[in-house]
């Protein structure tokens, strides 16, 4: 079968389950895409390894011992430690790095049975919405290579949008799995946080930090969310002791009634033009499939972007402040004591982006800014996260752009970090909230490129998200859609 | 509010990073650039509200857990120690520290 990289989650798992192909042809079919890295979408391939993960899922197959989801292929996005593959987290502070253990998720998708075809691409330790940030080089934006694919999950986004996966892992902190699943042309969510747990998973800002599933549809992400999500409390202290759900349950429930609410402040100046088209164009199918749109307030929808960039980069600057050059990862060549090693080790094992945010966060943490910053941005993130409760009184789920534009082109933003943190206005919101949000394609805008709806739900929603999701999906083909020229 | 150079040096040593004078200079004009748009943030009146550290406690009691204080791991020191820069029977070396 020459097109098993078309075909959903779903359609592998129920191939390989009747046995009309075995994962190791699954397996060979991708790795054979993967070749010569299109895209470069992928730090880590190791073609044995998974052949091996494949023989293995056709034993199982062959015993009546498969997982749901068994040898259907994922790549991971290379901020999740694996024992079996290298995990750089995007930077050369990382390079050449072995796990001695699986992140939680990636040994959670491994028990349903999934073969992992590698690591992914991303902005160096998960900053950055535009995957410019990786030490490895950009990832193209299938849909144009001259664009970048979004960020941090950059890589994820753009090998299940070029057929190098059929399913793949995303981090999400301010937006990085919505944002590129937008750009992308492809369908990303990001739970609950504490649905996933977070250990293994290389830390950016842990009050932020949440992993979740980029694939072609929401069926297929609801398949892989369900696999992924569960308590893991004795890992992860954030970790919520919540029972594991199925999340394609309801994933065809009617619209009928839904209540879809329209944030003012998601629709201002800020938007283009050519996004907005597409987002209306999806919400009027809502009223088709019978949901009310309300309009609702999220007043500080702005103040999210300081907000979001204090804490992130607070987080990141304690989290960060493990790579010095001892345990693992990089150490400078020459130095002349401790101290001095420390700092020439992280002067040249940390980019840009990453230096800056570790100097913002020990900033505002520092003696007599702590208060007036770190503190301030805590409260009024819970002013934010009480302004969604309060619009979730009027409805059942929200709806908006995901990005203020469709993805730029290389270079655009690059001598200017916070022209980057402005184009997160959107996505910030609910990330400092916790709230479970997605990104289906919507339509297409300026040049072609692919346009993302954002649906945020409220705490442990997330089968109400994939509902709508789906429902769009039927009634579009949007998110079917491949980039000219794919082979 | 401005940063200054010497706030520049003084957190570039707190955060243990070594800066060359180029670098340090831009990051002082990106930094800056940035704090713009923090400005808008100490506007707001923030009196009586309780600082938020996880998210899911605007709906929820949120106490993050303790776990017994007891070894669950088996001991892979060799695998552990895989990636360090330098190790010698078992032990990460690093400069000396005292004399």
């Amino acid at each position: 079968m020459s097109d098993l990289h078309n075909l959903s989650v779903k359609a592998l798992a129920t191939l390989l389950q009747t046995k009309e192909v075995s994962a190791v042809e699954v397996a060979t079919r991708f790795l054979a895409r993967m070749g010569g890295n299109p895209h470069n979408a992928f730090l880590d391939i190791d073609s044995e390894v998974t052949l091996a993960q494949a023989r293995a899922s056709d034993a199982k197959l062959a015993d009546g011992t498969a997982g749901p989801l068994e040898g259907v292929p994922v790549a991971h996005k290379d901020v999740f430690v694996t024992r079996d593959f290298d995990t750089t987290a995007g930077s050369k502070m990382l390079s050449g790095y072995r796990s001695p253990f699986d992140a939680t998720v990636v040994q959670r998708l491994r028990t349903a049975g999934m073969v992992t075809l590698g690591k992914l691409n991303c902005d160096e330790f998960a900053m950055g919405s535009a995957n410019e940030n990786s030490a490895y080089g950009p990832v193209q934006n299938p849909w144009d290579t001259a664009r970048v694919p979004g960020g941090s999950s950059g890589g994820s986004a753009a090998a299940v949008a070029a057929g190098l996966a059929p399913a793949a892992t995303g981090t999400d902190t301010g937006g990085s799995i919505r944002q590129p699943a937008s750009f992308c042309g492809i369908t990303g969510i990001k739970p609950t946080y504490g649905r996933a747990s977070r250990y293994g998973m290389i830390a950016y800002a842990s009050s932020l930090d949440q992993a979740g599933p980029m694939a072609r549809s929401a069926e297929d992400c609801a398949l892989l969310l369900s696999a992924m999500c569960g308590g893991d409390i004795d890992r992860d202290s954030t970790s919520l002791d919540i029972p594991t759900e199925d999340f394609s349950a309801s994933l065809n429930n009617s619209l009928e009634g839904v209540r879809i609410g329209i944030p003012k402040e998601f629709f201002g100046e800020g938007l283009a033009a050519d996004v907005r088209a597409a987002v209306d164009g999806a919400l009027r199918e809502y009223e088709k499939l019978g949901a009310k749109l309300v309009p609702i307030r999220l007043p500080r929808t702005e103040l999210s972007i300081p907000v979001y960039y204090i804490i992130a980069p607070a987080e990141a600057s304690s989290n960060l402040s493990r790579f010095d050059g001892v345990k693992f990862g990089h150490r400078a060549k020459d130095y002349t004591d401790l101290v001095d090693m420390y700092k020439k080790t992280r002067a040249e094992g940390f980019g840009n982006e990453v230096k800056r945010r570790i100097m913002t966060g020990a900033y505002v943490l520092s003696h007599g800014y702590y208060d007036a910053y770190y503190l301030q941005a805590q409260k009024i993130r819970r002013m934010i996260a009480d302004d969604f409760q309060n619009a979730f009184k009027q409805c059942d789920v929200i709806a908006g752009p995901v990005a203020p534009s469709v993805a730029w082109k290389f270079g655009e933003n690059a001598n200017d970090p916070v022209a980057d943190y402005l184009a997160d206005i959107f996505t910030l919101p609910a990330s400092l909230a916790g709230l479970p949000g997605m990104s289906v394609p919507a339509g297409f805008g300026a040049g072609g490129m692919p346009v993302g709806l954002q649906l945020i739900g409220n705490y442990f929603k997330e089968a109400q998200l994939l509902n709508a999701a789906h429902r769009l999906q039927q009634a579009t083909d949007f998110h079917l859609r491949q980039p000219e020229g794919l082979q | 509010m401005s940063l200054t150079p010497q706030d520049i040096a003084r957190i570039a040593n707190l955060a243990r990073l070594e800066l060359k004078p180029d670098e340090s200079e831009r990051m002082l004009t990106q930094i800056n650039g940035f704090f713009g748009i923090v400005e808008a943030m100490q506007a707001v009146d923030t009196t009586g509200i309780t600082p938020m550290a996880h998210p899911v406690a605007a709906i929820q009691d949120i106490t993050l857990r303790l776990r017994p204080d007891v070894a669950s791991e088996p001991n892979q020191r060799d695998l552990n120690q895989q990636s360090a820069p330098a190790v010698e029977r078992g032990l990460f070396l690093v400069p000396k520290v005292i004399e």
